[in-house]
């Protein structure tokens, strides 16, 4: 039997209607903007100046912290300006503006189709190359790779698992990369089995996407590295997070608060494979990667997938797609469930930008809320075991000690909650504010314990 | 470019709506309300549009003028207690004791805590036992009225429940009748009674539809059948069976539509189970012990008075915490 997460979870419909649309290269714009957020962590920091000349490929930021990342050119020309631009939120942030001048790129980058099949063996060189790279999670947290690849002494990795299971409806990048770049995601994920030190490595997809299955399958039967296997999961939204993706193919469960090396798991997507095959055997950082261009209220015709550069403006990707179509009244950069709506069009692509998703009002509009009929049935969607209808009515009554004991924190903003309220109400919203709430009350309560224990060591010192 | 939404995610919602969950409760009780039509006939038919009626009247009444709020009509609630209400008393009902308990159900019970979902008791339950206590003789006239399929039923009309019979004179008075008859037709009792497997048939459709979770009937089911086993070993001459007490009184049409209400059930399953044990134990205490020869209602309505503590102490199974 095909497995799957045991708790909670929903079926929305999938609508991978871009599932057969192959990946297409997008044209250069005139002007990239890089931003120097692309990761989680610390913002990177510029290491050009304006009226500098860069080639693809070339660093143009270090990391701002141990949790942060190299950012590089993704196209050639000069350095216009490095100043404040807004995301797509509408939140600023610092951005290193590129006036495009040929494609030119950096020495030493292989950009030829050769597969490079051989695995290295110095662990710590790979390591390095992966961070000097850029690289990051690519599944939509855009964690640093070489952070997670590298786990704390103490700790040992059983299994490394590669998420391909792309449960957000809609989205088809990972879908296309796994039919098209099968062999690449499998030397990617045995080098990062190789840094990891040996352990087996498991790539988890959705029953529902059979070519990418089958592509997968092939590419690990035919570059037979020892210890890769294909699973074949059940398909339910959200499989791919990374608690329950876990859960599903080491039937282990993380502890609340704990990391999943605390279970002996370490969680790449697809994409992150890829982009460490291309940083490690092709010396190529990360300035590429995969979106589709899709939504309800598109035509399949005008559905694409791209490999854009980071730094695209949005506008200028729909643009060349074909514009914003006439229907869509809401646009969304990921999926639907826990993708952001666009309030900026001039934004610009990052490393983990995934789609440009048009949604109809008629599709994505949220129905008038009504009284809670306490069906109990986003406690049964919910999969990290919570009672949302109880976390909401303790958060808009402020019972922040209470949401503390009720687990607020361990909530994974998936919404499936919401989704499947009768009520409409809008559950996740509530939460998603309390546990703000709650998260500044646990930092303040150790910031507090840590200079009571620091001012108690003073004291006995004197 | 037009403007464009921007909202938090979740960005779509699933079909499911508390209008439709009511309106899979409505289909799941139109076997048992068909069942009721044809058996009672006209009588019947007006009993539940009085009840239907007055509910959905009542309800639009205090929104419109007391609460000030939005009409709430059309989550369809109230046509579901008026129709549940209207199937738990007997069919010779009056009309005007109906009328009575369905502005008791949706007046005194629903509306004054607040309308849906914020309602202590079950409507329907409440109202019954309101009109238990109040009109105890119209309640317990089990006189048959004349349906639409007579000749089918003649031999089987009586003027008392099964379970009257056996709080009269014990089970040497239920020698010869034949209760497995109770799955198809049982006259007597009330108007949603007549056929357990009507019943059965709701209750399927509420599993499959995903309405309700089976736990709390089934922990009914098995406490009633637990207790009578018990009994019946100890004493056959004195105690009925096991599925004599599933099949008869309101066993099944309380388990299955009554004690599942959401908003007067435990949210967790644990805590639906201890539920269901509470109401199956009570109402065996009730038929055996009791002055009352059947106790469903009382059950119910008491344990519906211990959901708030039953939720305070069990709760959901969460995720990496075993």
């Amino acid at each position: 039997m095909k497995k799957t997460f045991p708790i909670g979870g929903v079926h929305p419909n999938d609508n991978k209607i871009s599932r057969n649309c192959a990946i297409e290269v997008l044209p250069l714009p005139q002007t990239v903007y890089i931003s120097m957020a692309q990761h989680l962590g610390a913002p990177a920091k510029p290491v050009v100046a304006v009226g500098d000349k860069v080639k693809a490929g070339q660093v143009i930021a270090e990391p701002g912290g141990f949790i942060s990342a190299f950012v590089h050119s993704s196209v050639s020309g000069t350095v216009k300006s490095i100043a404040p631009r807004k995301d797509i939120s509408g939140n600023s942030m610092t951005h290193v503006e590129i006036a495009v001048e040929g494609d030119e790129w950096a020495e030493g980058i292989d950009l030829s189709d050769t597969l490079v099949t051989e695995i290295p063996t110095d662990r710590a060189a790979v390591l390095a190359k992966i961070q000097q790279c850029g690289v990051v999670g690519l599944g939509g947290a855009t964690f640093p790779a070489h952070v997670k690849l590298n786990p704390a002494p103490g700790s040992k990795a059983e299994c490394l698992i590669l998420n391909g299971a792309e449960c957000e409806p809609f989205l088809t990048s990972d879908n296309r990369i796994m039919i098209e770049r099968s062999k690449e995601i499998v030397i990617g994920a045995a080098i990062m089995k190789m840094v990891l030190g040996g352990c087996p490595a498991v790539i988890g997809i959705e029953e529902n996407k059979p070519e990418a299955i089958a592509a997968m399958q092939k590419a690990v039967a035919e570059l037979a590295y020892e210890g890769i296997s294909v699973m074949v999961l059940k398909k339910k939204y959200p499989q791919g997070g990374e608690k329950q993706l876990i859960n599903a193919v080491m039937r282990r469960q993380v502890k609340s608060g704990g990391l999943p090396i605390s279970v002996g798991a370490v969680v790449q997507n697809v994409a992150t494979s890829l982009a460490v095959y291309e940083a490690v055997q092709k010396n190529k950082p990360l300035v590429t990667n995969t979106l589709t261009v899709t939504g309800d209220c598109l035509p399949v015709e005008k559905q694409h997938n791209y490999l854009f550069r980071i730094g695209m403006p949005l506008s200028y990707i729909a643009e060349y797609a074909g514009g914003v179509p006439e229907a869509a009244a809401k646009i969304v950069s990921g999926g639907p469930m826990m993708g952001r709506a666009i309030a900026n069009m001039d934004a610009c692509t990052v490393k983990g930008s995934s789609s440009l998703l048009y949604l109809s009002e008629q599709f994505t509009k949220r129905k008038e809320a009504s009284a809670c009929i306490r069906c109990g049935k986003c406690a049964d969607a919910c999969p990290m075991g919570l009672e949302p209808f109880l976390l909401n009515k303790l958060a808009q009554n402020g019972m922040t000690e209470e949401l503390e004991a009720r687990s607020v924190q361990d909530c994974i903003s998936c919404g499936c909650c919401q989704f499947t309220c009768p009520a409409n109400i809008p559950l996740l919203d509530t939460i998603n504010l309390a546990k703000g709430q709650v998260l500044g009350i646990i930092r303040a309560r150790a910031a507090a314990a840590k200079a009571a224990a620091e001012a108690a060591k003073a004291a006995t010192q004197k | 470019m037009k403007n464009m939404l921007v909202s938090n995610s979740p960005h779509v919602h699933s079909p499911l709506s508390t209008r439709r969950l009511m309106l899979d409760v409505v289909i799941a009780l139109l076997p048992a309300t068909v069942v009721s039509v044809l058996f009672y006939g006209w009588s019947e038919l007006m009993l539940l549009a009085v009840s239907i009626a007055t509910c959905l009247g009542v309800e639009w009444l205090v929104t419109r003028f007391l609460l000030k709020q939005k009409c709430t009509l059309g989550d369809l609630s109230a046509v579901v207690t008026g129709l549940l209400l209207a199937l738990n008393v007997p069919p010779t009902c009056p009309w005007w004791v109906m009328f009575i308990g369905a502005i008791f159900a949706i007046g005194a019970i629903k509306m004054t805590f607040g309308g849906i979902g914020q309602n202590v008791f079950n409507p329907a339950i409440a109202a019954r036992v309101f009109l238990l206590i109040s009109f105890p003789a119209a309640m317990t006239n089990w006189a048959v009225p004349a349906g639409f399929i007579h000749s089918c039923c003649a031999d089987s009309v009586s003027g008392a429940t099964l379970l009257g019979i056996l709080a009269e004179g014990g089970v040497k008075e239920l020698a010869g009748v034949n209760y497995l008859q109770t799955l198809f037709f049982n006259i007597g009792g009330s108007a949603g009674e007549i056929s357990a497997l009507a019943l059965l048939l709701g209750f399927v459709y509420l599993l499959c539809r995903r309405v309700i979770k089976p736990w709390i009937t089934l922990s009914i089911w098995g406490t009633v059948a637990l207790f009578a086993l018990i009994f019946w070993l100890i004493s056959p001459a004195k105690y009925p069976d096991p599925l004599f007490n599933l099949l008869t009184g309101g066993v099944l049409l309380g388990s299955i539509f009554m004690a599942t209400d959401y908003v007067t059930s435990p949210m967790s399953n644990w805590g639906g189970v201890v539920y269901g044990v509470g109401i199956g134990l009570l109402t065996m205490l009730i038929r055996y012990f009791g002055s009352y020869p059947e106790g469903v209602s009382f059950a119910i309505l008491f344990m519906n008075a211990l959901v708030p503590l039953i939720n305070k102490v069990f709760h959901q199974h969460k995720f990496g915490r075993a």
